[in-house]
């Protein structure tokens, strides 16, 4: 699913000039005969292979994959697809990573049914493989999968905006993610079961591809067609602050109940402010760091991980409503990625 | 240089060390010969055949995109649109043999068509109107790309007949398997190089280059040569399109995204000249390659992906620097 995307800070750009320069160093002694830094082979590999290098979710993911690695010995290594959706990018990394002899990757799939070939291609030379975040199509394809059920992570953010609307008539707009993405129909889905709602009381649904420019044109348009809208159920975090933007422009935004799924910091901080009503919080550190742990219990006795672990989520609000259970934004906050 | 000039007689014919010093692909070649050597000496997987035939493979489709993209390159044109008509043929080609029930050669044969058509239309607008290409091959870029995503319906295409993926499947040569689509795309830049510096063809496509209207008062048919130029680069595409299908094992609408951006990357590592008329296809071969070896050798390393996008920047801006130093000394 993809979030907004940040520019790394100057510092962050500084950091990598250095590495580059430092690379460069290191390529000059290799060249000159002192090439001794040869990782220990002992080591197990581990391969993490994200959506995009740049989005705070998997920055988050791969911070948490690197600190379970230190903490069990493994080395870890890690590739991106250059934009989310890049299928024959995250191919190439898998093939790269079998080359490098990694026991096992982690990967969250840009396609889920177009990266099941070479999938199977890695494991049938004996690499485990997990999913994360996102399923593969058939879930199958893949060793096991550890993510977040996006369905109750929908159906969470449903129970609780009904509470919240205490009757009153709801015109609802859905702000999604894109035609055909598994992560966003199961969150759109999860939202109307808790809700009680069908797709015919949608007045609004527009793609946002989970960006807050969009997020916002989106809202805008919905407010255009239907003005009276007082439910906005989002895909996420960013789309939902576009969503409080657009509304804030035509003085909406105090009547009209937005719920989002995530759990980003910022996110979680616009709980606390009180422009998001409610989030589904979800924790990509634990789904890396269980993914590496999988891959070093392999390495050591052979056996596999299977079948599917729910990572967790948690209803994150400051306003808490009869009969849904949710927790506070200290909570939201302590937890939170990004 | 003094106030005077060197008569004509008096200049010394290069010799072979110092045309080979001077020749465009040198610089590319010492390059990738120094990230390889770079890249055996700090990991221990990377000197393999096996590892070689993966990086080939691995790069195969860019550089079949980039044999075309050579091609208009060297007229001073660009083609944005390599990328998203290839995966529009991708699409054509596994759409009509998987669910259009077409026997896998003849779908393979309509997304050649389909190609070659897009790229004779560039082609013709950029040639007949005229159009600057840059503005052409955008738009095409666009429709091609629109194109893509209302045929597929968003899906991705799988269960693919056999004889599609074909090409992905690999030989056995000494201990290292090949796969037929790297011989492909290998046979391609031998062909059109031979095509470039052999034929008549080849000469007027440089003399095109250098000037469309000294070309044409030679008798040059610059019309017919332009246009045919974009429609054998289409064809390329169409080639690329099936080499991905036999790469990935499915049909999928998001490729090829930043494949225009790529092809042009390894035209220009490769040292030919954006300006035109400068260059060959061997040259993009081992531009194709310096991007594949960083790739792969950097993942080997354990370096994080974003570094391999730092490098091929700074790459790409010290090629074009040398391309225009070298210009201006030559001048």
């Amino acid at each position: 699913m993809s979030r907004t995307t940040r520019l790394s800070s100057s510092l962050l750009r500084a950091a990598a000039v250095t590495g580059v320069a430092a690379l460069t160093l290191t390529a000059c002694g290799s060249g000159s005969g002192s090439g001794s830094s040869s990782s220990g082979s002992g080591e197990v590999k581990v391969g993490l292979i994200t959506k995009t290098d740049t989005n705070p979710f998997f920055v988050k993911m791969k911070e948490g994959a690197e600190k379970a690695a230190k903490e069990s010995g493994a080395q870890l290594s890690t590739a991106a697809g250059k934009f989310d959706g890049d299928n024959a990018g995250q191919v190439t990394a898998i093939e790269n990573m079998v080359a490098a002899g990694v026991k096992g990757i982690l990967i969250t799939p840009s396609d889920s049914k177009a990266i099941v070939p070479a999938i199977a291609k890695a494991r049938a030379k004996g690499v485990l493989v997990i999913a994360l975040d996102t399923p593969t199509e058939p879930q199958s394809a893949v060793d096991a999968l550890f993510a977040t059920d996006n369905l109750k992570a929908g159906e969470l953010i449903g129970e609780y905006a009904k509470a919240a609307m205490k009757g009153k008539t709801a015109k609802i707009a859905a702000l999604d993610l894109a035609p055909g993405v598994s992560v966003g129909v199961q969150r759109h889905d999860g939202f109307l079961k808790g809700f009680g709602a069908t797709e015919k009381d949608v007045a609004c649904a527009q793609d946002t591809g989970g960006d807050q420019a969009k997020g916002q044109t989106a809202m805008e348009n919905c407010l255009q067609k239907e003005p009276d809208i007082n439910v906005v159920y989002t895909i996420n975090e960013p789309a939902a602050l576009g969503a409080y933007t657009a509304l804030k422009a035509k003085g909406r935004e105090k009547d009209v109940l937005i719920v989002s799924v995530d759990g980003g910091c910022t996110g979680t901080q616009a709980v606390k402010d009180g422009k998001i009503a409610a989030t589904s919080q979800q924790y990509p550190l634990k789904m890396a760091a269980e993914g590496v742990k999988a891959v070093v219990t392999y390495a050591k006795n052979g056996k596999k991980a299977s079948g599917y672990t729910d990572t967790g989520v948690t209803l994150i609000s400051d306003k808490a409503q009869d009969g849904v259970a949710s927790k506070d934004t200290a909570y939201g906050l302590e937890n939170c990625w990004g | 240089m003094t106030a005077t000039t060197t008569p004509y007689s008096e200049l010394k014919a290069p010799t072979t060390a110092r045309r080979l010093l001077t020749a465009p692909t040198t610089g590319p070649l010492a390059a990738l010969i120094l990230a390889c050597a770079f890249f055996s000496f700090s990991t221990d997987q990377f000197l393999t055949g096996g590892n070689f035939s993966l990086i080939v493979q691995q790069v195969m489709v860019v550089g079949t995109l980039a044999i075309g993209q050579t091609l208009i390159i060297l007229t001073a044109g660009i083609d944005l649109s390599c990328g998203a008509v290839m995966a529009f043929g991708s699409i054509v080609i596994a759409k009509m043999a998987a669910e259009g029930s077409l026997p896998p050669l003849l779908a393979i044969a309509l997304g050649l068509v389909v190609c070659g058509g897009f790229g004779l239309l560039n082609g013709l607008l950029v040639q007949k109107i005229p159009l600057p290409p840059f503005i052409v091959t955008l738009g095409m870029l666009n429709v091609a790309f629109a194109l893509t995503h209302i045929y597929s319906a968003e899906q991705t295409v799988t269960n693919l007949p056999g004889p599609l993926t074909a090409l992905g499947e690999t030989f056995p040569m000494g201990h290292t398997d090949i796969t037929y689509g790297s011989l492909v795309t290998i046979a391609l830049f031998l062909l059109l190089a031979y095509a470039l510096s052999n034929t008549g063809w080849g000469r007027h496509v440089y003399a095109l280059g250098n000037s469309a209207e000294a070309a044409r008062l030679n008798g040059i048919r610059t019309s017919r040569l332009t246009i045919g130029i974009y429609t054998v680069a289409g064809l390329l595409y169409g080639i690329a399109a099936v080499l991905l299908i036999s790469r990935t094992g499915v049909g999928d609408p998001q490729a090829g995204q930043t494949d225009n951006l790529d092809s042009i990357t390894a035209v220009v590592l490769g040292g030919t000249s954006l300006f035109g008329g400068r260059g060959s296809v061997l040259g993009t071969f081992i531009g194709v390659l310096i991007v594949g070896v960083f790739r792969n050798g950097l993942q080997l390393m354990g370096v994080a992906s974003i570094y391999q996008t730092l490098i091929t920047g700074v790459l790409v801006i010290l090629a074009v620097t040398v391309d225009q130093l070298s210009r201006k000394k030559a001048r």
